[in-house]
Formats: C-alpha cells, structure tokens, sequence
C-alpha cells in the first residue's frame, strides 16, 4: 500500500518500480494525449491557452510564435516515456519527461472528468458512472506525485 | 545666470520620465488555481522555473491555491511571455498582463 513508485538513487538516477499493467497503462494514456495532440483536438486545449485574458489579438500571435514548440516539447516528453517504458532506471531528465506526460494525461483526463477541488475530501462514488475513469485518475494523481518527490528531493 | 536657467531643464525632463515609465511598466505574469495541477507540483515547477527557493515557491503555490491567483513573476514583455510559455509547457494555467 504504501509502495514508493520512484526511488532517487545514490548516483542521481531513479528507480521505477512499476508492474508491467501500470506501464502498459501508462503508455496507453500517453498515446491517446499524443492522438489529440496531433489532431489538434478540443480536448487537449486545456494544454495550450491563451497568454492574455482580454487580447485574443495578442493571444493569437502569442500562439503563433509558441504554439509548435509546446506541441513538440510535448510530443518529446511522450516519446521519452514509451523509449523508457520498461526501464526500472531513469535518469532525471526522462523522469521529468514522464512527470509532464503523466501532467498533461491528468490535465486532459481531469477536464474531461470535470474534477474539481474537492474530489480527494468527497472520495469516489461507487454508483457515479465515471467512477472507473476516477479511479484511474486518482492512481495518475499517486504516481504524478511519487516523480514529484523523487525529482524535489534532488532540487 | 539666474536660478530660472536651472530650474527650466528640470521641469522639461519631466514628462519625459513620466513617459519612459509608462514604456517600462513592467509586465506581470499569474498563476491561476485549476484542480488538477498537484500542489506539490506547482511548487516544484516555481522552483525549477524561476529558481526560487523551497519557502517562496511553496508560499506563492498557496496564494495560486487559496486566493485562487498570485503573480509569480515580472519583467519586460519578451520576459513575461518566455515565464508564460515556461509554464504553458509546464501545464500551469498562466496569464500576463501589464501593471
């Protein structure tokens, strides 16, 4: 129960201790945000917005200039995860890659669930149709937040 | 060679500073709450971002989380919009604007 997921390593690598399911199903998320990515999808627009509130003109050209390095930088960090899929050590900056792919699969996961603050306070109602796609995003939320202390620890 | 050959040129410079303040105001980026973003995470993305330390990244992470918004950064246009595609990058919901 109370398994660390990433362990930092004494000589600055990290230890992914995963079962084959949990990466498998991390790939499996990573790739569905990849999809949406490409196909420039409503779902993953939560991933880029706008620079400033009032000036859409200036949001628009702020895209412009931004809007492919986001995707790409965002298309790199998945590609690390799948080239690490199976490794039980990572170092630092594959570990990053996989903190921010985890991220944007909660960002676009979350969205679509319509999370909100409260969910950890209320828990998850069984008879709540979206139960199972909670369920898994609460177990993101544990992992996210394994990498997050391993890559803290190191700051 | 009266005191009002001195005074002139200081009032003339006036508005000239008032001006270049007005090109200088800085630009401010916000962070705004969203759900999902872990607290922890926020944190440690202020920390590598900006290189601030441990007390300040966790304080501006509960402003973002309490008061629903904080200013995490300043500095000229090319700097802000730089911190905002930062945290674009980072997942962080960012905004700028000038003060």
């Amino acid at each position: 129960m109370f398994r660390h997921a990433v362990r930092p390593l004494p000589d600055g690598d990290f230890h992914l201790d995963l079962t084959r399911e949990e990466r498998t199903a991390v790939a499996d998320l990573a790739a569905g945000v990849r999809t949406l990515i490409e196909a420039d999808d409503d779902d993953v627009k939560r991933l880029f917005p706008d620079a400033y509130r009032d000036d859409a003109a200036a949001s628009a050209e702020y895209r412009g200039l931004v809007h492919d390095d986001l995707v790409q930088g965002r298309l790199d960090a998945i590609d690390t995860v799948t080239a690490t899929l199976e490794a039980e050590r990572v170092d630092a900056e594959q570990l990053g890659a996989w903190c921010g792919a985890l991220n944007d699969v909660r960002l676009v996961l979350g969205e679509r669930l319509g999370v909100t603050d409260d969910l950890y306070e209320r828990g998850i109602d069984p008879a709540d149709p979206r139960a199972p796609q909670l369920a898994l995003y609460g177990w993101l939320t544990w992992l996210q937040g394994e990498i997050v202390e391993a890559l803290a620890s190191r700051l | 060679m009266s005191s009002g050959t001195i005074e002139a040129p200081v009032r003339t410079r006036e508005p000239e500073r008032e001006d270049s303040r007005e090109v200088d105001r800085p630009w401010v980026v916000i962070v705004w709450n969203d759900p999902v973003n872990l607290m922890t995470y926020v944190t440690y993305v202020f920390q590598k971002l900006f290189g601030y330390d441990r007390e300040k990244a966790e304080k501006l992470m509960l402003q973002v989380h309490h008061e629903g918004k904080a200013a995490v950064s300043t500095g000229t246009r090319e700097k802000a919009e730089s911190d905002v595609s930062r945290l674009h990058a980072a997942g962080l919901w960012a905004t700028m604007h000038q003060d």
